[in-house]
């Protein structure tokens, strides 16, 4: 053999995955960001948590991080595949505005959760991201850690139609992805999620959420009930456009107070559109979604993302 | 003479941007220090590159420019001194110029006589001007995609601006761009050199201070190093090649600061997976190399170029990640692989009415059927013009050309789809005709590209692309402009390239004449592959755009025919004869085109005596048509020219002695007969009065 594999190049001591989301967090909060608990309600990244698509939009500073579940219905695989995921877990970060050493903050953060980088190759290559179903894009890039993307950074450009001002910088961390690579493990089962101090017993991925995977591929491939999920798609939505419709007709009220328009629930709105984007992954999942529907399907998405941003954005500036 | 050096530091550039930019900064600097006039006589500009910077040394800048005297012009003499004596005038006028009003002198040019004033004006200081002038060149650079940074959102540029170095030999040019002040710090590689300052005593000192902080800043070198280090780096490997890959080296290039490379292995089993599948995975999702063993045949190697320089352990650590990468990446296609095998191509062809071909057409299966159809066209022409094929097996491949989009592997790199569709058909014994016509169906995917090897194969690629254009032109897709979202450019394109390029006997009218178009949406089609045809020739074969209109007026249908035709006119045109004879038919087309809007008829000579010249030119002509005729019809086209051209001595004559629109109608009648009979037996090759001549 013209080259010796090292047996094993990384230490048998790499963090846990429960290890590697607090030494994110706690890298993250030392420098200054809100520490946010997963949001309770379905999304398929972490920027549509309102964490995020809210709060990017108007003037305010902003620093927050959280982990993510993130849903992909169709990307599940009944728990069969070692690389993919129904569900997986982003730790998602945004920095409102970007400081200026944000890069050379982000290769700190990878050392603090164990990586050498005088012992890796790290890339930064361009990935320009954007969503068409919350209007919002971006450019920046996808980073490569020996030859693994492990993080995607973005410069939000516009988010729910509008254009930002300040720009923020949203860094997405894989941590499925870094766990098996700190871990060198070639299966997400196989993760250590957690380890005993005392005993040194392990706790891995696969026995935490392999059910959870194999059932909510069966539900979203075959058990998902399509006209329900029509039907609540048009309730979701139905509720969502009235409440749309109040909050323009409240904002264009000329004597409405700043107060009425304060509390009008925009929040809960945008939760609706969220419960659409969720069903909409699911009926596409089940197949039922053709091609042609598809564009109209996205195109009623955003309509909802949309207008709530824009609610969102006026509240923020109400004197 | 002092040296300039500006340094833009950035974050990360995307690869495909860098190039250009370089290029253009150096450009705009070079013009704007020409434009300015502070250029030395030995001035050089060399630019340098790298993700995270641009930067642009000019040796021999001077150091301000040099100061010019300027004459102007004020009032009148006679209103500017009366009695020799300076009136308010001249004080205003000189006191406009900075000059005494004692330094006032009488200027007299053709309107008469003004004072006049010689002003010298100092010449700016090269820092002060580059600080005025340089952050507009800057932000002006062109970037295919921009983003905004700021707060305010002041400025947008490819990335954010970092820092700035801006040198006039050792003392900082004042710049300020994006809210960031040039100095003397620039900065090394992200991990190797880390955050401190690599600070740059000279503009010349430049590239070696960096390298000093792992950063090779010229891109030739870079290129270099990783070419003989992929070299190196294979070498390890007894027999073993890598594939050489232009456009991936010019990716890494300039994804690179300080390039090593590293070869690295899979597992031999993965070798059972096409290679196209082997070579997508490295090569386009990895920005990997592929080795070749000494058979030509794919190895389980890999190499990758890192951006970093690593120790023994560091170098187990990346390979054995990227290995780990691989590995995943290719069990993921081997899964695909055998997960498709479950429903052959065959009984994938009914789902193809869920894949939408075009919302307002119809599915992919709509498509199907209409390729069909022009498929079994084209093969009745070309059989019933002798070509041997085998139609049972076109059809079968036009069948199942597009099944291959119902595969999981073709979701996943849908960059080989058609490949894809041609593997399958081939694993499911479906034979190696349909298989290599599927295979090959998109090409050629550029007009650089081969077109398909077998006549099935450029069938089927004829027959889609005809059916798409006929149809989105059917529905008012045609491109306009520079919009062509169905890229149908293209597809004629490749329309014109399969039939220049294969012996297929079939003319664009054939191809046309096969498919469904009917009417005006038929003519429009049939101008749009005229125009393709035009572009191959201009701008493919490089033929001149006056021979190409010169072909193309003559006959525009037959594709093989007007190359034949054009690389015969190219090279008798250089013939002063000939040039004559091109100058001649212009004057004849002009007469012609007079007589027709006077309303003089044509009339035929009988019992008209002709001068000796006209008849001259007659009976010339007369015995000439008949030869040329003949080398036509053999595609002799450089002798029937040369042909054409012996007719000059008797052309000039008849222009020289003939008054061709002469008073007497008869005589006029029979002398535009005689032009108008001579235009058309000699066009057939080519209308020369479209050829410019000097």
């Amino acid at each position: 053999m013209p080259i010796s594999e090292s047996a094993t190049p990384l230490k048998p001591t790499a963090l846990t995955f429960q290890e590697l989301l607090f030494r994110l967090q706690a890298f993250w909060a030392e420098r200054g960001c809100i520490l946010q608990q997963p949001y309770d309600v379905e999304v398929g990244a972490g920027t549509m948590a309102p964490e995020t698509f809210l709060r990017v939009q108007g003037p305010k500073p902003y620093r927050v991080g959280y982990a993510q579940p993130s849903r992909r219905p169709a990307d599940g695989r009944y728990g069969e595949n070692p690389n993919r995921l129904f569900r997986h877990t982003q730790f998602q970060l945004i920095l409102k505005p970007p400081p200026v050493n944000v890069q050379e903050l982000y290769l700190k953060s990878l050392e603090a959760i164990g990586i050498d980088l005088s012992k890796h190759d790290l890339k930064f290559e361009e990935d320009n991201w954007e969503g068409p179903t919350v209007g919002a894009w971006g450019v920046g890039w996808q980073v490569m850690l020996d030859g693994l993307e492990i993080t995607q950074f973005t410069y939000f450009q516009q988010c729910g139609g509008l254009d930002l001002d300040p720009i923020c910088s949203e860094l997405t961390y894989g941590l499925e992805r870094i766990a098996g690579f700190l871990q060198d493990v070639d299966s997400i089962y196989d993760i250590v999620w957690a380890r005993d101090p005392e005993t040194g017993a392990e706790v891995t991925y696969g026995d935490v959420r392999l059910t959870e995977e194999l059932q909510y591929s069966v539900y979203n491939f075959e058990s998902a009930d399509v006209e329900k999920l029509w039907e609540h798609f048009r309730l979701y939505e139905a509720e969502a456009q009235a409440l749309l419709a109040q909050a323009n007709a409240l904002l264009a009220k000329e004597d409405a107070t700043a107060a009425e328009k304060r509390r009008f629930p925009l929040l809960s709105t945008y939760e609706l559109a969220l419960k659409c984007s969720n069903l909409f992954n699911l009926l596409d999942a089940r197949g039922a979604i053709s091609v042609t529907e598809r564009v109209g399907m996205i195109g009623r998405i955003r309509t909802l993302a949309v207008g709530a941003a824009k609610v969102y954005a006026a509240q923020q500036v109400i004197a | 003479m002092a040296d300039f050096l500006l340094e833009i530091g950035l974050e990360e550039v995307p690869a495909r941007m860098i190039a250009g930019a370089e290029a253009e900064l150096g450009r705009r600097v070079n013009e704007l220090l020409t434009r300015e006039r502070l250029l030395g006589a030995a001035a050089k500009v060399t630019t340098y590159s790298t993700p995270r910077r641009l930067a642009v040394l000019v040796e021999d800048v001077l150091a301000s420019q040099a100061d010019i005297e300027e004459q102007l012009t004020g009032p009148s003499w006679k209103v500017s001194f009366k009695d020799d004596a300076p009136t308010a005038a001249a004080e205003a006028f000189a006191k406009k110029a900075g000059v005494p009003v004692s330094a006032l002198q009488k200027v007299t040019n053709a309107k008469g006589e003004y004072v006049g004033a010689t002003v010298k004006r100092q010449g700016r200081i090269t820092s002060e001007l580059l600080a005025s002038e340089l952050p507009k060149e800057v932000l002006g650079l062109y970037w295919a995609k921009n983003m905004y940074w700021r707060a305010g959102k002041p400025e947008r540029f490819v990335r954010p601006l970092r820092w700035l170095v801006a040198l006039l030999d050792a003392a900082v040019v004042p710049l300020e761009i994006a809210g960031i002040k040039a100095g003397n710090a620039s900065r090394g590689h992200r991990i190797l050199h880390g955050e401190s300052a690599v600070v740059i005593d000279a503009p010349k000192s430049y590239s070696e201070k960096l390298r000093g902080a792992f950063v090779a800043v010229n891109v030739t070198e870079r290129r270099e190093s990783i070419r003989k280090a992929l070299d190196a780096a294979t070498r390890t490997v007894a027999g073993a090649r890598w594939r050489e890959d232009e456009a991936l080296i010019e990716t890494v290039v300039h994804l690179t600061e300080w390039p090593t490379v590293l070869l690295g292995n899979f597992e031999p089993e993965y070798l059972a997976l096409p290679e196209e599948v082997l070579v997508t995975v490295m090569r386009d999702h990895q920005k990997y190399f592929a080795v070749e063993g000494a058979d030509k045949k794919l190895a389980p190697h890999f190499l990758t170029v890192l951006n970093t320089q690593v120790d023994a352990e560091g170098e187990a650590i990346i390979r054995h990640g990227n290995a780990r990468v691989l590995r995943a990446r290719f069990k993921d296609a081997q899964f695909f692989w055998e997960f498709d095998q479950k429903i052959p191509l065959a009984e994938r062809v009914e789902s193809l009415k869920n894949v939408t071909f075009q919302k307002e057409l119809g599915s992919y299966h709509w498509k199907t059927q209409g390729n069909l159809a022009v498929a079994k066209a084209l093969a009745a022409t070309v059989q019933a013009a002798g070509v041997v094929l085998d139609e049972a097996a076109l059809l079968k491949a036009v069948e199942l050309a597009k099944t291959d989009l119902t595969a999981e592997l073709v979701k996943e790199f849908t960059e080989l789809q058609g490949v894809i569709g041609g593997l399958y058909a081939q694993a499911q014994g479906l034979g190696e005709t349909v298989g290599k016509a599927i295979y090959s169906q998109y090409l050629p995917a550029s007009i650089e590209d081969a077109i398909p090897e077998t006549v099935e194969g450029q069938l089927l690629g004829l027959a889609d692309r005809i059916q798409t254009i006929v149809a989105m032109f059917g529905i008012g897709s045609a491109p306009t402009g520079s919009k062509d979202p169905f890229a149908l450019r293209r597809a004629a394109n490749s329309i014109v390239k399969i039939l220049a390029e294969s012996g297929l006997p079939l003319h664009l009218s054939n191809v046309l004449d096969a498919s469904a178009a009917e009417g005006a949406n038929k003519d429009q089609v049939a101008a749009f592959l005229g125009e393709r045809l035009n572009f191959y020739l201009k701008d493919v074969r490089g033929f001149a755009y006056d021979v190409v209109n010169a072909v193309l007026a003559a006959g525009a249908d037959d594709v093989r025919d007007a190359i034949a035709r054009a690389e015969a006119l190219t090279a008798a045109r250089q013939s002063d004869d000939f040039a004559a004879i091109s100058a001649a038919f212009k004057r004849i087309k002009n007469i012609l085109r007079q007589a027709e809007e006077k309303g003089f008829g044509l009339q035929a000579a009988s019992g008209i005596v002709l001068s000796p010249e006209a008849q001259q030119l007659a009976d010339a002509a007369g015995l000439l048509a008949p030869e040329v005729a003949a080398l036509r019809k053999l595609r002799f086209y450089g002798q029937a020219l040369e042909a054409i051209a012996t007719l000059r001595p008797v052309v000039d004559a008849f222009f020289d002695k003939v008054m061709v629109l002469d008073p007497d109608p008869a005589l006029r009648g029979a002398h535009l007969a005689l032009i108008d009979q001579v235009l058309r037996e000699f066009s057939g090759i080519a209308d020369f009065s479209e050829i410019v001549t000097a």
